[in-house]
């Protein structure tokens, strides 16, 4: 028997390959290409007046200077608005190419393609672009004011404003207890993967096709996107994702400009066209995340017990909003983590700015969400003198509860309603990971010994695997090789193997048979794209119910050959046998070569084949009615409705008496995302998702000044954090399954990142013992808040929002 | 035709893994450019292209340096050891890059080579690093992907690696 490799920690097959050099990113393709380079706004709000280009012709190597006048057809048109709400009352999106205003620095408004990069650069800088400035609107606040607008036709900067409502809050307020209203600002971050984004287009004129790769997280996405601007034939577009270094969020936009302009180029000119984002074009014109501005009145009673909550926030969306309102419609849905709100009432304003667009970034709005709960969750405790894991614990939806309605729409328009998990049961995880009980004793030690230290805890739910669909292909060779294809993409997540481990058990195959193909549009034309957790969910599924059906047929033909019934046949290691009798018995390889009725005996399976023929009914054709030739099959999994993992986290910082530094001494995590595929790579995106969750919390801001320029776009001065920066992280798992798909699995990508900054202000409030309202905090804050609160001048307005 | 003349090209002429290897390039052309589009080896990657990401790194004499602080006419007559020339064959891993596999130490890959070349160089100086120390000699490279944690279980497992190796040999 095959061991089997689901649960297990299998090695990951796309390693070695990355290792020596032998990867394929965007920037390894076409050598030999033409290079673009853009010319790009250094104003945060302005009227084009003149563009100059007359000199920039001048240099050897040019090929090609495009502004928007040159743009024809739909490439001159907005880019699309991908997902579009009805409480989105003034989308606005931007132009491949600015059209008479920019309304953020970095906006492209000149391309040039030239001989190397070298020289399109060269011919950017001779570029003069005369502009009109305008006063620029940059910040939650600023925006909120109203006063400047970003888009004319825009009142209030207001692009949506959505309200639910669950229960009466006002009565359920009017008679609680206690109320407490806080006031909260969380700050820009970023995805920032390693790799920027980058396409590489080219155009077959004999055929009238186009290829296309970009480094994207969807690409059938893209596909449909450039087909539509290019007014190509779907047919006629193939986009090819090779290996991606890294997306969280920001390869999910599309089309991108540059992925209709690279192709449109390449159309053109006739020949290859490439561009690889730079680093500082990626911190001004690619997208951000996570400003938000949040006010929380909540009422409660005196164990703690929440009975009415409300909260408003405004969320930065930056200049334009292609990727609708997902984020803030996150925050307002997950906010509710693992507890029950009594009456929930939640509005958000989402407000335009003239800053790079703001779209979903690993943990989407949640971060923001979760952080809004614990720090509430934490002042309720606070003001009652209580434990905070027994707040949160007598706030609990209880294993019995499930599968819990909270009667709001989430994000993909369907119920929110948690599939599964087990609260508590986390919850004693964590305080025995983290020793919770114990902490009292350690703060004390700590005391004796002239260090502050501090406890923090943050807990969350994460809706993952969202729909629509994704699909699955496998097909077994005559070798006995077999191919999957899925059509969402990879950036690292291991979908090679862990898509491999899945069909190698469905199918009884051994694991290194299995060769998994993502992103590819020629091989699986179907997909929606690796974002919001749900790849493992979503494309794991579908390869399993592929595998099933090829299975089926498998056992089908077998059992013909061996005139057995399928019912008493197994599949293991690659061959067919009868249960009980392994004696008898057909390769599955050979089995491929029988789906596909011979006429060649073109290897030896094939050869080997011919034994099992048999004989045949001269009436009934080869090939059945109802049947297909060869070994292979298809399916997509489409569920109802969102699985929702979990999970807890707590740290121990440690804050400097005189420096205010801040230091995180331990880092524990518990995490639910039901059955795991494969425990090592869940673990390594629970290790990278804490990372990225402890930037945003301790490091990474967007430095804009207000006349909206990024005074930070550089990793000089927008800190990521390095080895020296992360803690090590102790884990622990729960597993509870979710009953809503075949394998039981529910999403993993994003936990780690979603309550850190609400776990580390819970540990820096608790070490100093004053509120903390605003992240991401620095030494500088912390000492400035000590200042404050020695001075019983505690700022009332959230410290860091907007320009500083 | 053009009122600027075209820029002069220089034959350029370094030993790379161990072959000396010349292309025509400009004066300013970048030696990860260099190393990338002119002589194709494209395990060298670029992340910010202003020192500060680390996944440029290659050995330049032994020694890591980042390869888009350098012009490559700098580097003229001198050894450079990439990612390929710690090993190039997936099925012929050298010990830093067969701990990573076991450890889980990379995700995206993009940062890896900076890693790999980085490990490489310290492990030669500090054959048996403690588990801070390990993480000490990473810290100058990013990584978005896989919080360190595994990285710094890699490099003490490439040390035992070594030693194995070395036992062996
Ligand atoms: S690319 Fe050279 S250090 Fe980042
Ligand atoms: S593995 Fe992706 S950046 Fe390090």
């Amino acid at each position: 028997m095959s061991t089997r490799q689901m649960g297990e920690k299998v090695q990951r097959r796309e390693d070695p390959r990355l290792l020596t050099g032998n990867g394929r990113y965007l920037d390894d393709l076409g050598r030999g290409a033409l290079q673009a380079a853009f010319v790009r706004s250094p104003h945060a709000h302005a009227r084009i007046v003149d563009i100059d280009i007359a000199d920039a012709w001048e240099l050897d190597g040019v090929e090609a200077i495009y502004t928007w006048e040159d743009l024809p057809g739909r490439v001159a048109e907005p880019l699309p608005v991908l997902i579009p709400h009805p409480a989105m009352t003034h989308a606005r999106t931007g132009y491949c190419l600015a059209r008479d205003e920019v309304n953020h620095v970095g906006e492209a408004v000149v391309m040039v393609v030239a001989r190397d990069r070298y020289v399109a650069e060269d011919a950017c800088a001779r570029i003069t672009v005369q502009y009109d400035t305008l006063p620029a609107v940059v910040g939650v606040a600023g925006a909120r004011d109203g006063d400047r607008l970003v888009h004319d036709d825009v009142p209030g900067n207001v692009a949506a404003n959505l309200r639910q409502e669950v229960g009466d809050v006002d009565s359920a307020m009017a008679g609680a207890p206690h109320t407490l209203t806080l006031e909260l600002a969380i700050e820009r971050s970023a995805c920032m993967p390693m790799e920027g984004k980058g396409v590489f287009g080219r155009w077959d004129a004999d055929d009238g096709s186009l290829r296309l790769y970009s480094s994207t997280q969807t690409s059938t996405g893209v596909r449909a996107a450039v087909a539509a601007k290019l007014d190509l034939p779907l047919a006629k577009v193939e986009v090819v994702t090779p290996d991606v270094g890294g997306g969280f969020g920001v390869k999910i936009v599309h089309p991108w400009p540059e992925e209709v302009l690279v192709p449109w180029a390449a159309r053109n000119l006739g020949r290859d066209v490439k561009w690889t984002e730079d680093r500082r074009e990626h911190f001004v014109s690619s997208a951000h995340e996570r400003g938000q501005l949040q006010e929380v009145t909540v009422g409660f009673d005196d164990d703690g017990r929440l009975l009415a909550l409300d909260v408003r926030f405004w969320h930065d969306n930056g200049a334009y909003t292609p990727y609708g309102i997902i984020v803030p419609i996150i925050t307002a849905t997950q906010l509710l983590g693992p507890y029950k709100p009594g009456a929930y009432r939640v509005e958000f304003w989402s407000l335009y700015t003239n800053t790079v667009l703001v779209t979903p970034y690993r943990g989407a709005g949640r971060p923001q969400g979760c952080y809004a709960m614990e720090r509430t969750m934490d002042a309720i405790a606070e003001h009652r003198g209580l434990d905070r894991a027994e707040v949160r614990s007598r706030n609990f939806i209880q294993p019995d509860e499930m599968p819990w309605d909270h009667g709001l729409m989430f994000q993909d328009g369907r119920p929110l309603k948690y599939d599964s998990g087990d609260f508590p049961a986390s919850l004693a995880k964590l305080k025995a990971l983290v020793g919770w009980d114990d902490f009292a004793a350690y703060r004390e030690q700590a005391e004796r010994e002239g260090r502050r230290v501090g406890l923090g805890i943050g807990c969350y739910v994460e809706g993952t695997g969202v729909g629509p669909y994704e699909g699955g292909h496998v097909q077994v060779e005559t070798s006995g090789r077999v191919n999957v294809a899925t059509g969402l993409t990879t950036q690292g997540q291991g979908h090679q193997t862990i898509l491999a481990q899945i069909v190698a058990d469905e199918l009884g195959v051994p694991f290194d048979d299995v060769h998994v193909t993502t992103g590819d549009t020629r091989r699986m034309a179907y997909a929606v794209g690796t974002f919001a957790s749900r790849g493992a969910v979503m494309s794991g599924n579908a390869v399993a119910l592929a595998a099933r059906v090829v299975r089926a047929k498998a056992l089908r033909i077998a059992a013909e050959a061996l005139e057995v019934s399928p019912d008493d046949l197994e599949i293991a290691d690659g061959v067919v046998s009868v249960k009980g009798a392994p004696g008898t018995s057909i390769a599955l390889k050979t089995v491929a070569v029988m789906s596909n009725p011979l006429r060649y005996a073109f290897d030896e399976s094939a050869a080997a084949a011919t034994q099992f023929a048999g004989t045949f009914d001269p009436d009934t054709p080869p090939v059945g009615d109802d049947d297909e030739p060869g070994l292979e099959g298809q399916d997509f999994y489409s569920p109802t409705q969102a699985t929702f993992a979990n999970g807890m986290h707590a740290a121990v910082v440690e804050t400097d008496p005189v420096t205010a530094e801040i230091r995180i001494l331990r880092y524990c995590v518990v995490h639910d995302c039901g059955v795991m595929v494969n425990p090592m790579i869940v673990e390594g995106q629970v290790h990278g998702g804490v990372a990225q969750g402890v930037g945003g919390a301790l490091y990474e801001r967007m430095l804009y000044d207000e006349g909206g320029q990024l005074l930070n776009a550089s990793f000089m001065d927008f800190l990521m954090p390095y080895a020296s920066e992360v803690p090590h992280i102790e884990t622990d798992h729960l597993e509870t399954p979710s009953p809503l798909n075949p394998l039981g699995i529910k999403g993993a990508g994003e936990a780690g990142t979603i309550p850190v900054s609400a776990v580390i202000a819970s540990a820096i409030e608790d070490a100093e013992g004053f509120p903390i309202r605003s992240m991401p905090i620095s030494p500088a804050d912390l000492w400035e808040l000590r200042r404050r609160h020695a001075a019983s001048d505690p700022d009332p307005v959230p410290a860091q929002e907007g320009p500083r | 035709m053009s009122q600027f003349a075209a820029e002069p090209l220089l034959d350029i002429t370094v030993r790379v893994n161990g072959i000396r290897r010349t292309a025509a390039a400009p004066a300013r052309r970048l030696l990860s450019d260099f190393l990338r589009h002119d002589l194709g080896l494209t395990g060298t990657h670029v992340g910010c292209e202003h020192g500060v990401c680390g996944a440029c790194t290659v050995l330049v004499d032994g020694e890591p340096a980042r390869a888009c602080l350098m012009f490559a006419v700098t580097a003229q007559a001198h050894d450079v050891t990439t990612v390929e020339g710690i090993g190039h064959d997936p099925a012929d891993l050298d010990p830093v890059q067969q701990a990573f596999v076991e450890c889980h130490a990379l995700q995206c890959g993009f940062c890896t080579p900076g890693f790999v070349t980085t490990i490489s160089a310290y492990l030669d100086e500090h054959p048996d690093p403690s588990a801070d120390e390990a993480r000490e000699a990473i810290s100058g490279n990013l990584c978005r992907c896989t919080g360190y944690q595994n990285i710094v279980a890699a490099v003490l497992r490439a040390a035992e690696l070594r030693r194995e190796r070395e036992g062996t040999a």
